[in-house]
């Protein structure tokens, strides 16, 4: 078991054919991803890596049943792009874009509320279910099978964990990396849930970061109802309040999305907060046997 | 982006929002005609005198004036262009003043008491919808009203689907306490007030105060725009108002590098891939005895070129007694930036810190080879903790 994407998941690259998409398709095929085909409008009929090319995601969805997107469409078009896939019936979209103006996000949120998409992202490094399937541009060898579900904000700080999760011999199920704009599809909440309800998985690592409420929320469902043991770490102590930190949404704006807060949150919630991201891997190790 | 208080109202105005007037001047002399202009614009006997930095408080700080004759104007003006205006929000070393808005007075006596509101437009995080936040407590810090009575603050939440809609601006102008020729005005500024700051993707709109005149006119006397940099694309002309004079040194030269740098008051320098890493690694710096002397993501492009120039901006801060690199490999190989650091040590020459290397992920063993066969004084580890505790031995 896994969450969202597994060995069956058939999975469409939105960007195909432009270098990125390129570049992250061979490797997600090099990691046995089932990628399927790709769309780059006006060239549809192509083939890009021996897979066809589509102009639209409906003609893709249709000519090979793809129930998995992932997005490397630049900024301009990329709130189209996710919108265009959840309206041809693709179940998760992976949207890889970093850049997207937030005004767009406030209609693909709107629009996709009452559609059956999960939206993971965007400005995210995508999802993976270790040594099954990569929607992502993660590198790959550092993941391990085992029963570990990560859930994180960040790119580099998702490696760092699962680096260390690998070496303590726990593994990973699944690591979704959420993504750090303002407005993103997946929350820290959505991913907990599906990590509580999922068999394999034994513990939960949630990495957020300063800004917004999403740990927020997430340590008030955990309180309540989540059976595993969770290991939290928030980046940003030191970060100054205003200034944005590199992520659009990492900004300080009041008292209570300062990474301090966000543990003393997490913390009262029985969430097992580590103040150094180096604590991680041995944390859980102490708790999962 | 941030823009001044004379370009926000600049572009609010342009979309039918009425605002306190106010032409820019450069020095006391240009601030002379300024006012004379004004008044035959607007009949004002007094003007306002107001410092132009990307800074709330300027009022406190003495940045702000009343002006009752054209040679008030000129002295005050000649006073404020030039100082070091210090505020709340510019810490202690303040910024250079260089040039003024002169503005209407707008505080004239008339039928009615004058009153002041808070208005801000910005998004709800927890919901993805736009909000307009506002107060009967104008001309005050919001952070304070939001502290100490927060029943004062409303919040009216704008679904995409219909934008603004005129119950809700309605709403507005009644909680407020307005009524008659003032509430309408007030709703028609809550309209022009809303389509401006979607048509400007804009990531804040702050009007504080909002004033209700003596004669029961709605306009805004100062504005505090907060622009979304990820659509400044469409918007070339709001994109060309940026002020790099604001902005600090640094970062505007690391900008030209595509390096994502914050500068910061600490002794400890870093660079880092990845933005979350990065936080994670001044919080290890901080946890090791030292304190972040920046924030710094190289982003997915660490090679000699970028790692020469972070190198080079970090130094330019003479506190700076180490530099921690960290660097997971994803799609970027470790010996690739080992390489980089070698080449950027070597073509910088002289560095007096020690240098700390922290390489984990693709060929991270390749990499600290490299290092340690260079010759050079660099100090190189492999895991967080590493790095952590060769920080604390510098520190």
């Amino acid at each position: 078991m896994s969450v969202l994407i597994n060995k069956d998941s058939k999975i469409i690259v939105q960007g195909f054919t432009g270098s990125e998409g390129t570049f992250h398709s061979g490797q997600m095929l090099e990691y046995g991803t089932n990628v399927v085909g790709g769309v780059t409008p006006g060239k549809g009929g192509k083939t890009n890596l021996d897979k066809p090319v589509f102009n639209t995601v409906a003609d893709a969805v249709k000519e090979t049943d793809a129930d998995v997107s992932i997005i490397f469409v630049p900024p301009p078009f990329a709130a189209d792009a996710i919108m265009e896939a959840a309206e041809a019936g693709i179940k998760v979209i992976v949207c890889i874009t970093e850049g997207i103006p937030t005004s767009d996000m406030v209609k693909v949120k709107e629009y996709l509320t009452d559609k059956e998409s999960t939206l993971i992202g965007p400005n995210c490094p995508g999802i993976i279910t270790a040594e099954e399937c990569k929607v992502g541009i993660m590198p790959g060898f550092i993941f391990q099978k085992g029963s570990i579900g990560i859930v994180s904000k960040s790119g580099t700080l998702t490696y760092e964990a699962v680096d260390q999760i690998t070496k303590v011999g726990l593994g990973q199920t699944t690591a979704i990396g959420i993504g750090g704009d303002p407005i993103i599809g997946t929350s820290t909440l959505d991913a907990v849930k599906l990590f509580e309800a999922d068999p394999e998985t034994k513990g939960i690592v949630l990495i957020g970061e300063i800004g917004g409420n999403m740990e927020a929320e997430a340590a008030a469902w955990i309180k309540e109802n989540c059976t595993k043991p969770v290991v939290g770490f928030i980046a940003g102590e030191t970060a100054p309040k205003g200034k944005r930190m590199g992520h659009a949404g990492a900004i300080v704006g009041g008292s209570d999305d300062t990474a301090q807060a966000k543990k003393r949150i997490l913390s009262e919630a029985g969430v097992h907060v580590v103040d150094s991201p180096a604590d991680i891997g041995a944390k859980m190790a102490e708790l999962v046997k | 982006m941030n823009l001044h208080e004379y370009q926000g109202k600049g572009i609010l105005k342009s979309f039918g929002v009425r605002i306190q007037e106010g032409i820019v001047a450069d020095t006391a002399e240009e601030a002379v005609e300024a006012a004379k202009k004004l008044t035959e614009q607007t009949g004002t006997s007094w003007w306002v005198v107001k410092a132009q930095i990307h800074a709330g408080g300027r009022g406190k700080g003495g940045g702000v004036k009343l002006a009752k004759s054209l040679e008030e104007v000129k002295e005050i003006a000649g006073q404020i262009i030039g100082m070091q205006l210090v505020t709340h929000q510019t810490g202690p070393v303040g910024k250079k003043v260089s040039k003024v808005l002169v503005a209407q007075d707008v505080y004239y006596p008339g039928e009615s008491e004058t009153s002041e509101f808070y208005m801000g437009v910005l998004l709800n995080r927890a919901t993805g919808r736009n909000i307009i936040m506002y107060s009967t407590e104008g001309g005050m810090d919001i952070e304070t009203v939001a502290e100490k009575t927060p029943e004062l603050i409303y919040k009216e939440e704008i679904d995409p689907k219909t934008g603004l809609l005129p119950f809700q601006a309605r709403k507005i102008a009644f909680n407020l306490g307005l009524e008659g020729q003032a509430n309408k005005e007030m709703v028609k500024f809550v309209s022009a007030l809303y389509k401006a700051y979607e048509a400007t993707d804009s990531a804040m709109f702050e009007i504080n105060p909002v004033l209700k005149t003596s004669d029961n006119k709605i306009l805004a006397v100062d504005s505090k725009v907060n622009l979304d940099d990820n659509a400044l694309y469409r918007h070339k002309d709001y994109a060309a108002m940026r002020d790099v004079t604001e902005e600090d040194p640094a970062e505007v030269e690391a900008g030209e590098y595509d390096l994502n740098f914050i500068k910061l008051d600490g002794d400890v320098g870093c660079m880092v891939n990845g933005a979350g890493l990065a936080m994670a690694t001044m919080d290890i710096i901080k946890q090791s005895g030292g304190s972040p002397a920046n924030f710094l993501d190289v982003g997915g492009s660490a090679n000699a070129t970028t790692v020469e120039a972070g190198f080079r901006i970090i130094l330019q801060d003479d506190s700076v007694k180490a530099i921690l690199l960290n660097i997971f490999g994803g799609i970027v190989r470790c010996d690739r930036v080992a390489q980089g650091v070698v080449d950027a040590y070597k073509s910088i020459g002289n560095i007096k810190i020690p240098i700390i290397v922290r390489l984990q992920g693709t060929n991270a063993e390749e990499g600290a080879e490299l290092i340690k066969n260079s010759g050079l004084e660099v100090q190189s580890a492999i895991t967080l903790q590493e790095a952590a505790d060769l920080v604390k031995a510098c520190v």
